[in-house]
């Protein structure tokens, strides 16, 4: 079925080598969000599984079929672009028809199955339209459509969302996971947004200059982050995160970051005198009690929450609060980290010690 | 003077005058006129900057007005008169009367029509072809380079190197017109056979082929009818479907003919003395030249088709011709519409390319050459500028049509 499966994946533009050995098992049914910045390969590598790419080693199988030398028409696969990549010179109903057309298949089940995927889209009023006709939610939506019409065994979707408007963009995420939920097709998803992979995804792979940093389910990386770049791209506002090492005061062992004393987890066991990175997610610090001590540097309220940044020793330190908080800028405070919530990283490598 | 410091001073008198006027009539409107100060300030403001395009507008309106339009008029009034010693004399449609009556002037017409059918397809389809394989090939640039280098030849250029093309000497001697070096090579053998009668057999054929299946094409979806036709569209397309079935006829005694001709082998042609054919030879040098002209224009289109719609369409599994000509071509439909009929309009105002091949001699007469005979060979400014007014007339609408395109296109 339409399970995708990559071994070794690499990938050379002439000498650069963009793509560095993958490896990525996606099981049938399964919504994967590839996520990274911008450069990271994730791009490169669902076109490589949408055959619009060369793989230069390497294996891609989809289903029992090794894919690496098929046609893009061959793979199975349906895929929606950035720019949502409609035909503008063709009505939404033959835009959403076409692979089918090309495939030679019968006008009555072509018509059949596009009014199909129309209702399951909300396009039944637009069919006749073209796509310059439609706003930006109802070209995704035929892209989307498009895609459904050819029942195919993976959906690739490379930044779809990424042209519309914040609150569209939410909307069509909600929209493309329902879609998901009742179609039950394989699907790899591209993104940038960290929010767009943690909310749709049942797994998501992290992804850095080539290289896989981390697959797994979106809590899992966030509670979890192998490495302080996982760590630091997964979560909004991002985990503060405070340069310190491990000294032993009184029988406790505590890390020490410029002259502050920071708890560490029970679990912990770390070596006294580690060079060690100290992680705390905004929502795991309190005002107040021992910590890290500075100055209000500026209050954002979101409504539903509230964001203080407390200047420490020079760096920026993010808390966030439910309650309302009544700092104001220039306030002297201390943020104190809940220690079981803490992660702490090698400084040298950033590989996640406890 | 010398010659050279004449010219500099002009350049110089003619910018220096047009800087002088721009610079003094705003100034004038801003500081005299309608300064922007005192009570009316606002109003001031307001009603110089209506003026003001009128100023920068003023001298292209009144060159215009004085080396276009009033020629066009004056060609109409002289088109209505006729020569009576050294004066002239209102005869109203007499000259237009004489004009149809001679044969001279419908085979002009004729011949323009042909021109007008085949350049513009020829030129677009090779430009358009050239375009496409050019893009994605390393030497693509070396090669639009040659084949733009004909534009910048003048048409006269142009037709004194196909001159020589077609040129034709003595059987004895060597050839130097290459069409005909090449021709003396068939004497009637196996070669001969393939290339004078299989290959335009099968060249035909395969044009007819394709007309007919337009053609069908055409009446299909009025037989066929799974949706309603309206009347004049019905129309149309009977009369499609009519104009594809002579073509057929035509193609095929056309290969018929191919097959029966007996061909003079071994003696040089004088192609350009050809009747009908010869026509076709003149066509050429103008495909030639516009064919560099249509490639540029088609092959920036093509880079402005969206590189996703592509990569759409292969995903959606169209082999590299359906992407062609079902995605790239029906995108850049408005920029071909705009080439096609640039073209149309250079090939309905021909004239340096008939008259330095064959002077529109054997039957290769078209008006614009037709117009030179009458206005400044016969002499005769009443048909001359009767003439006139028929290739603007036929000129206009496509002008029109061209124009309308191109800001669609701008759009």
């Amino acid at each position: 079925m339409g399970e995708v499966t990559i071994r070794e994946l690499k990938k050379f533009y002439g000498g650069v080598q963009v793509i560095h050995g993958l490896d990525l098992d996606i099981a049938d049914g399964e919504f994967v969000v590839l996520v990274g910045p911008s450069g990271c390969g994730k791009s490169t590598l669902l076109r490589m599984i949408a055959g619009l790419e060369e793989v230069s080693s390497g294996d891609i199988r989809i289903g029992e079929r090794r894919v690496n030398n098929l046609p893009p028409s061959e793979r199975d696969i349906a895929m929606v672009f950035q720019n949502y990549a409609l035909y503008p010179h063709k009505t939404v109903a033959a835009n959403m028809g076409f692979a089918l057309k090309m495939r030679g298949m019968d006008k009555a089940e072509i018509n059949s199955r596009v009014v199909r995927a129309a209702e399951i889209l909300g396009l039944t009023p637009y069919l006749e339209r073209y796509p310059r006709a439609l706003s930006g939610g109802q070209r995704q939506r035929v892209a989307m459509g498009r895609a459904i019409v050819r029942d195919p065994q993976v959906f690739l979707f490379d930044e779809p969302l990424s042209n519309l408007d914040a609150k569209l963009r939410v909307q069509m995420r909600t929209e493309i996971r329902e879609l998901h939920l009742r179609l039950k097709t394989t699907t790899v998803y591209v993104t940038h947004d960290q929010i767009e992979a943690m909310t749709m995804a049942d797994k998501i792979v992290v992804m850095q200059g080539g290289r896989i940093e981390q697959v797994g389910a979106p809590l899992e990386l966030y509670d979890r982050p192998v490495n302080t770049f996982v760590a630091s791209f997964i979560g909004s506002p991002s985990m503060n995160m405070v340069a310190g090492k491990v000294v032993e005061q009184g029988g406790v062992r505590m890390v020490e970051a410029g002259g502050a004393m920071l708890p560490l987890p029970n679990r912990a066991s770390v070596e006294v005198g580690r060079e060690v990175t100290y992680g705390i997610r905004p929502e795991a610090l309190t005002a107040g009690g021992l910590g890290l001590s500075g100055t209000v540097a500026v209050v954002e309220p979101t409504g539903s929450e509230t964001h203080v940044v407390l200047r420490v020793n020079g760096q920026d330190i993010v808390g966030m609060f439910r309650d309302r908080v009544a700092f104001r800028p220039g306030d002297a405070l201390t943020f104190a980290p809940d220690p079981e919530m803490v992660h702490l990283f090698d400084r040298t490598t950033g590989v996640r010690l406890a | 003077m010398n010659p050279a410091l004449q010219a500099v001073i002009t350049i110089g008198l003619g910018v220096g005058g047009c800087l002088v006027y721009f610079y003094g009539s705003n100034l004038f409107l801003d500081k005299v006129l309608y300064p922007p100060r005192g009570p009316n300030a606002g109003r001031n403001i307001n009603r110089a900057n209506m003026i003001r395009p009128w100023l920068f507008l003023f001298p292209a309106i009144v060159l215009l007005g004085l080396y276009l339009a009033y020629p066009v008029v004056a060609t109409l009034w002289l088109s209505l008169n006729k020569q009576v010693g050294t004066g002239s004399e209102f005869v109203g449609f007499a000259n237009y009367a004489q004009m149809m009556s001679e044969e001279k002037f419908w085979e002009s017409m004729q011949n323009n029509m042909v021109w007008l059918v085949v350049v513009p397809a020829m030129s677009t389809a090779f430009g358009l072809l050239a375009a496409q394989l050019t893009d994605r090939i390393k030497w693509g640039n070396i090669a639009k380079s040659l084949i733009f280098m004909p534009m910048a030849i003048s048409f006269v250029g142009a037709s004194v190197i196909w001159k020589l093309v077609y040129d034709s000497r003595d059987a004895a001697v060597a050839q130097i017109g290459a069409l005909n070096a090449v021709w003396m090579k068939f004497e009637g053998g196996i070669w001969s056979v393939l290339f004078l009668r299989v290959l335009p057999v099968v060249l035909l054929l395969a044009f007819a082929a394709a007309v007919a299946w337009v053609a069908w094409g055409m009446v299909r979806v009025v037989l066929q009818s799974d949706r309603a036709v309206g009347g004049l569209e019905k129309l149309a397309r009977g009369l499609g479907a009519l104009v594809g079935l002579w073509l057929v006829y035509v193609a095929l005694s056309w290969a018929f003919g191919a097959v029966r001709a007996d061909l003079p082998y071994g003696v040089p042609q004088q192609f350009l003395t050809i009747p009908y054919w010869n026509n076709f030879f003149l066509m050429a040098v103008l495909i030639w030249i516009q064919t560099g002209f249509a490639m540029v224009i088609l092959s920036a289109a093509l880079r402005g088709v969206p590189e996703d719609t592509i990569e759409a369409a292969i995903i959606d599994g169209a082999n590299p011709f359906q992407v062609f000509f079902k995605i790239k071509v029906p995108q850049i439909m408005g920029t071909i519409v705009v080439v096609w009929t640039t073209i149309t309009i250079t090939v309905l105002k021909v004239f340096d390319i008939v008259l330095a091949m064959t002077n529109g001699q054997f039957q290769t007469q078209v008006l614009a050459n037709y117009m030179y005979d009458k206005l400044f060979r016969a002499g005769d400014w009443g048909v001359g500028s009767a003439s006139a007014m028929v290739i603007m007339l036929l000129v206009m609408p496509i002008l029109v049509w061209n124009v309308y395109n191109a800001r669609k296109e701008m759009r």
